[in-house]
């Protein structure tokens, strides 16, 4: 069992503070605390050179403009040294004209890795899962998302859910199954029976008293 | 390194910054307006330019130190 934990590290949760790190970087050392007040996407990918991350990467590369409007940094990672990730990056660019904006954490020490259970060992017990957490202004935990090694990541998916959180946080609302900007929102679901017989006088589009919803 | 050179002059963000606080003390946020650079970029980079003597830190603002002033010359 500790030697399960040792090889997976902390395990980290929806709702928690993201852990604290200081790593080198693409860009120079970095600390998770840089990035306060903005929103970031610490991703990690296997190993770099390999075909499904370089797919990813162009299509991060992609998004990055629709991420920046959001105030959305990204921040990659794999246990890989500076110099792979550089001569990586470099290669990206030389054979597809994509130039990746965003710093690459190089965590040969596995140290955030562990802290952000990136490394599950039924996968690969050197490299890490894909792993996608999202994490807010505060600096607090708000998606998780675990991909195995063979299937490279939705970025429709990623920016939906960026707009769901931004609008769920800025009109205290929760978004339905399938939501896109534009969509109607869901309504909190009341906490007391006065509320609820309210709630279905208040104009809002009812199934029944516990699910609402209404236009932003 | 990423504002400092190993041949220890500053890289092209390295100067930008310097530049930026040439003109007087700056929040890493007023720099990051000034520069146009990411605003994580300017703390990490004012935080390299501070360890090497470049820039001073006063609270949460930045100014340039005589050695910094020297190297932009």
């Amino acid at each position: 069992m500790e030697e399960v934990k040792e090889q997976t590290g902390h395990m980290p949760r929806i709702g928690e503070p993201a852990p604290a790190f200081e790593a080198v970087t693409t860009h120079g050392m970095l600390k998770l605390e840089d990035f306060k007040g903005s929103w970031l996407i610490l991703f990690s990918h296997p190993a770099d050179f390999t075909p499904v991350c370089t797919t990813e990467f162009i299509a991060f590369s992609e998004i990055h403009p629709e991420l920046q409007k959001r105030g959305v940094e990204l921040l990659g990672l794999s246990v890989d040294s500076v110099s792979s990730h550089i001569a990586w990056v470099r290669n990206v660019e030389e054979k597809t004209g994509v130039k990746i904006p965003f710093p690459i954490i190089a965590d040969l020490s596995k140290e955030v890795s562990l802290d952000y259970g990136m490394i599950h060992p039924g996968q690969s017990k050197t490299e890490t899962v894909r792993c996608v957490f999202i994490i807010d202004p505060n600096q607090i935990i708000r998606t998780i998302l675990y991909y195995p090694l063979t299937t490279g990541r939705n970025m429709d998916e990623i920016l939906r859910i960026i707009d769901a959180l931004q609008t769920t946080d800025k009109n205290a609302v929760a978004t339905p199954a399938n939501w896109r900007p534009g969509d109607m929102v869901v309504v909190p679901p009341p906490n007391t029976q006065e509320m609820a017989e309210e709630r279905l006088k208040q104009g809002y589009e009812c199934t029944d008293w516990y699910l609402c919803k209404k236009k932003l | 390194m990423a504002c400092i050179s190993p041949d220890g002059k500053p890289t092209e963000s390295g100067s930008k910054m310097l530049r930026a606080l040439q003109a007087g003390l700056g929040s890493p946020e007023e720099i990051a307006k000034e520069t146009g650079m990411p605003l994580f970029r300017v703390r990490s980079g004012l935080r390299e330019l501070a360890e090497a003597g470049l820039a001073k830190q006063r609270d949460d603002r930045y100014g340039l130190s005589e050695k910094g002033a020297e190297l932009i010359k």
